[in-house]
């Protein structure tokens, strides 16, 4: 049985679903990201596990013990909020202090236990220091250092990293990753940042509308994105109207290309279907009668590579990979698909 | 705690403070028409045919206009000066204009009579400046009253408008002015309407005040009746029912008036519009202009410090030795070794003391009650536990006096009315209930303004609910309680309407014991009563603005 057991949980506000039958999962050590967009329940859910709301159905099993009734303080699960809810009247020390004295720790273990944390999170010595002195970052360190001090079998962090400037943010996340791997603590993370989950997260659990769309690791949901929405939520991708062929091909206009069928069910040959296509899953080719033909209308230069935005006679629009010098803008080209990146499903749902 | 058990408590609090507030008002209501036989409207029909009290009643109202007029003609012009024109001194004399509000109303009555009484300083320079038989005026009468009340009451158009002022966007006045708009069109159609809900709101304050106003009228007022002047004479004369018809009709006036006021200006509209810059500060034009202005602001300044300093200085002129000099002859501490010294004088400050003290700590810890189920609760009665602990403000306190007088003063478990009148608990419970909407209102805004997720960052920590309370909630709260109870504490302290009439010979409070000592004539020892009760407001008040100047 897995460490961390979420089965069924649902939670309503008012007539409002915030989470929709919840099932997931976590080994001891794993990190899940729970990753959606705004509104899909990721806060609802975290607060569910912290015992802060409580489910309407479902349960929470932490280790074999059934902790879906119990209060917040008998949980001892660590909670890193999003404005990291650092005690204003208090200095670094006694917010970090706080969860081991409500555990009866005291004296010189207290001490060494609170310098333990702090020296986790690279700020030893900042005991005595009010917390409204200190940076974004370090208040973010601070929150993180007092959540870890009392030894949380599961930690809980809502978007760690959202009230962060990019520069820091990056390297936040990468210490914040490093440390919880060095731990090897089970852990949530909430974020609506993709980057932050494939970074964070060992496994990825991607909710809309407060129902599990996929769970899996980075790459699965990229490569093998369930549904439409995964596809076109992670990474990027340009959605045109297609006719479903078999479960390895698809008519884009008059064109055949290969694709990946993403399901649900058998392809029903003749249908109508989405066509999901990641900017590299096409290529960018002279104009000829064999290939589907569009104008340029738009480069994006980030380097290496160039996002091209291509606009076909009919009005589909695709944004296509390619060498910076590939094309120039108003150019007509020939759009080919190259074969992996192009994920089909059906037109209803 | 489980939603349906936080429900519960607070249908409790509901119950509590149905008993403490609305219940005694119920009863005035019902009382006024309750004969010994049975329902009759005799005492009403009685009521309205007497023409003291349709006078009463309009003195009453327009007074309460007057004050309203009056205050703001003096608090806005203030307002414009200290916030929109630079000038010498500005800072000081911005401060210094607001200490009328550190007098309580009797405090302030007295000092009034001491300045410019028969016998006070002015009148008698004036007596003794041109030879005079007699005091040149008497201090009495509408005049009197309507002087204490924009004295008194100009401050709070004066603080409310200053402070809208300040938040006016410099950007708006620039975008004004580069609209073409001049002078008269930017106050006209930009700075009147951005200041309408702090007029708005210390007229109501103003006039509210007014209406409830009883030491004013009843010092000065003679044989010009108000209706709680009325109220209480009636009673005096021991025609009960009649002063509970009309204690109802005051109570109706009140609560008409607040209706009136919500309607006409529902919910301050442009209050939070955004803050912007600080607008810049129009210098008075030549160096002749500001020093005028500065000469000007200062005589003002001394003119309303007058009436602290004869308080002052009257409380160090011994018993007796002032007779008919323009000055006093001699000056010593006496009056205020006599406070301490003899046991009867020294009663009054502990009862006012002990009985703040209990009143504010229970209304503190309603509040707080009130706060948790109310904000974080957010139980299904919040709305009426809201309205309730803010009845009592617009309520005037002679109403509440005897609403209280009539619930204990009969003992009837049945219907909850337990004999309370007569002992030490009827006084602390009448300033509890007047504290409600003091404490309730600032302890609310506390925890509106606590993250709730410092709460929880404490439950997820394995803090239990008082650890939490203990730790978090309180330290957080600190200055909206400190702010409340402390304002609550010195209000009773100086309460003077629900003690005159409610009062024992052994709870006799401060405010009585200041009464009677100008009753026989000891002028010295009841200025030394006011000088303490003033100093008491004082340090509120330098904590409070303390508190507002933090960011
Ligand atoms: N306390 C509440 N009362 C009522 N509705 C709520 C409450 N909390 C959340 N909801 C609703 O439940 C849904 C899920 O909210 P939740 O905060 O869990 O989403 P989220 O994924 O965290 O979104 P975001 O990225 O915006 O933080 C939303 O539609 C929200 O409006
Ligand atoms: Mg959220």
């Amino acid at each position: 049985m897995a460490f961390l057991e979420l089965s069924g949980l649902t939670k309503n506000f008012q007539s409002q679903r915030a989470v929709d039958g919840l099932s997931l999962s976590l080994e001891r050590g794993e990190v899940l990201a729970l990753l959606g967009p705004s509104g899909s329940g990721k806060t609802t859910t975290l607060r569910l596990l912290a015992g802060f709301e409580s489910p309407d159905a479902g349960t929470v099993v932490l280790d074999g013990r059934d902790m879906t009734a119990l209060a917040p303080v008998a949980r001892r699960f660590g909670m890193v909020f999003q404005h990291y809810a650092l005690f204003p009247h208090l200095d670094v020390g006694a917010n970090v202090a706080f969860g081991l004295e409500s555990r009866g720790v005291k004296g010189a273990e207290l001490a060494r236990r609170v310098d333990e944390a702090l020296t986790l999170v690279d700020l030893a010595g900042f005991e005595r220091r009010p917390v409204a002195n200190l940076s974004g970052g370090q208040q973010q360190r601070v929150a993180l250092a007092r959540a870890l001090a009392p030894e949380p079998s599961v930690l809980l962090l809502d978007e760690p990293l959202s009230n962060l400037d990019p520069a820091l943010r990056e390297r936040t996340r990468r210490e914040l990753r490093a440390l919880v791997h060095r731990l090897g603590i089970t852990a949530v993370v909430v974020t609506h940042e993709q980057e932050d989950a494939f970074d964070l997260g060992d496994r990825i659990a991607l909710l809309r509308q407060g129902r599990l769309e996929q769970l899996g690791t980075a790459d699965e949901l990229y490569a093998t994105p369930a549904t439409a929405f995964v596809a076109a939520f992670i990474g990027r991708a340009s959605e045109v109207p297609a006719t479903i062929l078999s479960d390895r091909e698809a008519r884009v206009e008059s064109f055949t290309w290969p694709i990946r069928w993403g399901g649900p069910g058998a392809p029903v040959s003749g249908a109508p279907g989405r066509l999901l296509a990641r900017p590299e899953g096409l290529r960018l080719a002279d104009a000829a009668p064999s290939r589907l033909a569009g104008t340029v209308t738009g480069r994006r230069f980030t380097g290496a590579v160039a996002y091209f935005s291509v606009e076909t006679a009919s009005g589909l629009s695709f944004e296509i990979a390619g060498n910076p010098a590939a094309a120039r803008e108003g150019e007509t080209v020939g759009i080919e698909a190259s074969g992996a990146g192009l994920h089909l499903y059906p037109a209803a749902g | 705690m489980t939603k349906r058990r936080a429900g519960w408590l607070g249908w409790l609090l509901v119950a509590v403070l149905v008993w403490l507030v609305a219940y005694p008002l119920a009863l005035v209501l019902v009382e006024g028409v309750r004969g010994s036989a049975g329902w009759t409207l005799d005492e009403v029909r009685r009521f309205a045919g007497r023409s003291t009290e349709w006078q009463a009643l309009w003195a009453t109202l327009w007074l309460s206009t007057a004050s309203v007029v009056l205050a703001g003609a003096i608090g806005v012009p203030l307002a414009f000066l200290f916030e929109r024109v630079d000038f010498p001194g500005r800072k000081l004399l911005g401060t210094l204009v607001a200490l009328p509000a550190v007098l309580p109303p009797l405090v302030g009555v007295v000092a009034f009579l001491f300045l410019y009484g028969e016998t006070g300083f002015i009148g008698r320079f004036v007596q003794y400046l041109f030879g005079l038989e007699n005091p040149p005026w008497r201090l009495a009468g509408p005049g009197a009253i309507l002087l204490v009340h924009a004295y008194s009451m100009y401050v709070y158009f004066y603080l409310f408008c200053r402070a809208a002022l300040s938040r006016l966007d410099g950007a708006m006045l620039e975008a004004a002015s580069a609209l073409g708009a001049g002078r008269w069109r930017t106050l006209v159609h930009v700075i009147l309407p951005h200041l309408r809900p702090a007029i708005a709101g210390a007229a109501l304050l103003t006039f509210m005040t007014s209406l409830a106003s009883f030491s004013a009228p009843y010092i000065f007022g003679g044989g010009y009746r108000v209706m709680t002047t009325q109220i209480v004479f009636t009673r005096l004369n021991g025609d009960d029912r009649l002063a509970m018809v009309e204690t109802a009709a005051l109570m109706l006036l009140a609560l008409a008036a607040m209706a009136l006021f919500r309607r006409a200006d529902p919910g301050g509209s442009l209050a939070g519009v955004g803050k912007g810059t600080a607008p810049s500060l129009a210098r008075a034009g030549s160096a002749r202009a500001r020093a005028g202005i500065a000469a000007a602001s200062w005589l003002l300044a001394v003119i309303l410090l007058l009436p602290h300093l004869t308080l002052l200085l009257v409380s160090f002129v011994p018993v007796g030795t002032w007779t008919t000099e323009p000055w006093p002859p001699e000056f010593s501490p006496g009056n205020y070794a006599a406070l301490f010294a003899e046991p009867e004088r020294f009663r009054p400050l502990v009862n006012s003391l002990w009985m703040a003290s209990v009143a504010t700590a229970a209304a503190v810890g309603i509040a707080l009650a009130a706060g948790s189920l109310v904000v974080r609760r957010r139980v299904s009665a919040r709305r009426l536990i809201e309205g309730l602990l803010g009845l009592p403000w617009a309520v005037p306190g002679t109403v509440f006096a005897i609403a209280l007088a009539a619930l204990f003063s009969v003992y009837s478990p049945l219907t909850l009315r337990t004999v309370l009148v007569g002992t030490v608990w009827i006084l602390p419970l009448a300033y509890l209930i007047r504290n409600l909407p003091i404490t309730g209102r600032s302890v609310l805004a506390g925890f509106r303004q606590l993250d709730p997720a410092l709460e929880e960052a404490a439950a997820s920590l394995g803090a239990g609910r008082m650890r939490t309370l203990r730790r978090i909630v309180l330290p957080g709260l600190a200055p909206a309680l400190v702010a409340g109870a402390t304002l609550a504490f010195v209000t009773s302290l100086g309460d003077f309407v629900t003690s005159i009439m409610l009062y024992t010979y052994d709870t006799r409070p401060i405010s009585l014991e200041i009464l009677g000592s100008l009753r026989q004539g000891d002028m010295g020892v009841a200025a030394a009563y006011g000088v303490l009760l003033m100093i008491a407001s004082a340090m509120v008040f330098a904590l409070g603005s303390r508190g507002e100047a933090r960011p």
